[in-house]
């Protein structure tokens, strides 16, 4: 891959194109995403840090990556900055991932409470990273209240089901500057590279690691896909053919002066 | 075939006994089941009817295989795919049913098993179910912990590693006012990240009064949805009232709870009925607060101090399985909770297809964790237990078997806001 070609997040430059998501998590899952996925970006439910476990979450980080603390458990916004303070007070840095979601079945985003916490958050200081239903007007209220990044989700969380708002993430892609970042809803490597072909920044998932039958490989996979896409939307996609391919005679070949 | 539920005591003087007679021989005697009791808050709700609207038609044995292989087939299920898992016609696919089943609950809740243990305050009840060991009739040794004994309990139970608790209580309003749950709420916050209370049914503003508490999870069983076998099972005090239990998750979440558990006893009446009705009275729930956290429970009848012989009738671990697979099908997306009630070999096993929760190092007595948990011999009284359990495994044998299974065990996963 070109090491020259960077994710920059406010700044912060990362090599890889993988974040590891939270939900699911156990010791094998973070070993195989940064090992074998090369994961530089973790995320972390506060929810769950916030444990006297001995065995909890914070160990399980390896140095060097960054942590990405979400705010899983907020309904509104009050909810998230509140547990985006308390991220930063456990010591888990300036980034955090806006999920407010009041809605326990499908755990969709609450795009409206996303922008107020963004802009709330984004104030005090920190790298703000919002997940959202991928909608252009919340997006650009996102860019306007500070975020940093974007993030739209491919299908609902858990759901292995790949790209279903495909077109409304490539218009994100196509309308707005910071950095789109596909997240929930990726279940195989082949609609991450999808996602990476059609110009997404990052990739951002879980379950499909998470419940795969040999994690190593399957984050090998995923490194894989994310490279080929982000290669292949570099190269300049080739043109796609409609309608029985491009004539061989000119429409216009009677035009003469 | 049903249990034999009337034991007497020879501690009972003759006019108790008289009136517990009478209350058993005599349907004229009890109180209507639908009357509400002064004190008692109704809300406006239609969940009721909606869940029984279904349930009061449900003919398990008009299902057959090819409605179940339909149900299976079918990504979003309907009530009726519900009901369809819940006949007897779906117990040929319970091998396919449990694969589905893991399949769901992996993607809703990956490998994750959340550890948590109930903590029993207090066991006197007013009420007289004729399955339970704490009822009025029963005799065990009653027993309250005052402040200073509940705080004792809690530092033992948070010294072995746990972090969540559920405080339980007898219902009896006048030995376990609010304010004493209220206060034992209060102290839980000191000890544990998460705290939920299982007691009698309460009105709107004392459940915000519990959350304020830090209290954010409450259970509730209705044991049966069956009104007709309701009546005949509680046959005294305020748990007959039937509509006032039933809409008791509805008024926690009004008083701003984040979460609420549903269940029926099994083997108390027609199991796939009960089943339904508490998978539809959660669905109904979740439907109108989408924002509600939503868990069930599967208890089983268990024997109790004085009636060895209770036990769950036709409810067998494979019909268990049964009601669990098809609670998962159906929400995916619901906690399912397994009690200590269940044997080691079921819980190890269930906990892979479709449970997300259990219970470990577990008492259903008063005041005797003490002794339960170091084998030290008590220095003061203990309460007698609620039921047998079944599975007695300590938090740390527990962690240790999960992780064994494969499983990655959770102590909490929660942020009270």
């Amino acid at each position: 891959m070109d090491k020259s070609d960077k994710l920059v997040i406010a700044g912060h430059e990362f090599s890889s194109r993988f974040i590891l998501g939270s939900g699911k998590y156990s010791m094998k899952l973070i070993e195989a995403a940064v090992k074998y996925a090369g994961a530089e970006i973790i995320t972390l439910a506060v929810r769950r840090a916030n444990s006297k476990e001995h065995e909890s979450i914070l160990d399980y980080i390896p140095k060097g990556v960054t942590l990405l603390p979400n705010t899983s458990g907020a309904r509104n916004a009050e909810e998230a900055v509140r547990i985006a303070r308390l991220a930063r007070e456990l010591g888990c840095g300036d980034f955090v991932k806006i999920e407010i979601m009041r809605d326990t079945k499908y755990l969709l985003p609450d795009n409206a409470e996303t922008v107020k916490a963004t802009e709330i958050l984004a104030k005090e200081g920190f790298v703000v990273m919002p997940y959202m239903y991928p909608d252009l007007n919340t997006a650009r209220d996102l860019v306007n209240a500070g975020a940093a990044s974007v993030m739209p989700l491919a299908s609902p969380i858990g759901s292995n089901k790949g790209l279903s708002t495909r077109d409304f993430i490539q218009i994100l892609i196509d309308e707005i500057d910071l950095p789109i970042i596909v997240d929930a809803g990726i279940g195989r490597p082949s609609q991450a590279c999808e996602a990476m072909e059609m110009g997404a920044a990052a990739i951002m998932s879980n379950t499909a690691l998470a419940t795969a039958g040999d994690l190593p490989k399957m984050a090998d996979a995923f490194r894989q896909a994310i490279e080929a896409g982000r290669k292949a939307y570099l190269s300049g996609l080739g043109r796609v053919l409609s309608r029985g391919g491009a004539p061989s005679d000119t429409l216009i070949g009677f035009l003469h002066d | 075939m049903d249990n034999n539920y009337f034991v007497d005591s020879v501690k009972l003087s003759k006019e108790a006994l008289a009136k517990k007679h009478e209350l058993e021989t005599n349907p004229a005697a009890r109180a209507d089941i639908m009357e509400y009791l002064p004190g008692m808050e109704k809300i406006d709700s239609d969940i009721a009817s909606k869940v029984l609207a279904e349930v009061d038609f449900y003919d398990p044995d008009s299902y057959k295989a090819a409605d179940v292989q339909r149900a299976l087939d079918h990504t979003n299920r309907t009530i009726e795919d519900l009901k369809a898992l819940l006949s007897p016609a779906a117990d040929a696919f319970l091998e396919k049913m449990a694969v589905l089943s893991r399949l769901e609950t992996q993607n809703h809740f990956g490998n994750t098993v959340y550890l948590f243990t109930p903590l029993y305050i207090a066991n006197y009840c007013e009420n007289y179910c004729v399955y339970c060991g704490f009822n009025c009739y029963n005799d065990i040794r009653r027993m309250k912990l005052d402040m200073e004994q509940i705080e004792h309990e809690m530092k033992i139970i948070s010294e072995s590693g746990m972090e969540e608790v559920l405080i339980l209580t007898g219902e009896s309003r006048s030995q376990s006012s609010v304010e004493y749950i209220g206060e034992a709420c209060k102290l839980a916050r000191k000890y544990f990240r998460m705290v939920g209370v299982e007691v009698y049914p309460l009105n709107v503003d004392e459940y915000k009064y519990l959350h304020e508490c830090g209290v954010d999870y409450v259970t509730v069983f209705q044991e049966t949805y069956d009104k007709v076998r309701f009546e005949k099972l509680h046959l005294r005090g305020h748990k007959r009232v039937w509509p006032y239990r039933f809409d008791s998750q509805e008024r926690a979440l009004i008083g701003g709870m984040r979460g609420v558990a549903f269940a029926a006893l099994l083997g108390l009446s027609d199991f796939r009925k009960d089943a339904l009705a508490t998978a539809l009275h959660a669905y109904f729930i979740q439907r109108k607060y989408p924002q509600a956290e939503i868990s069930l429970s599967c208890p089983r009848l268990r024997p109790i101090i004085n009636n060895e012989k209770i036990n769950p009738l036709d409810v067998h671990e494979r019909q268990l399985c049964q009601i669990l697979c098809a609670y998962r099908l159906f929400l995916p997306f619901a906690g399912i909770t397994v009690s200590s009630r269940e044997s080691k070999t079921f819980r190890n096993g269930i906990v892979k297809i479709a449970a997300t929760k259990i219970s470990a190092g577990v008492s259903t007595g008063i005041g005797d964790h003490e002794s339960k948990y170091t084998g030290k011999s008590a220095d003061s009284a203990e309460g007698d237990e609620q039921f047998e359990i079944n599975d007695s495994r300590s938090l740390e044998k527990m962690y240790e078997d999960m992780s064994e299974e494969g499983m990655q065990p959770v102590l909490n996963d929660y942020i009270y806001l």
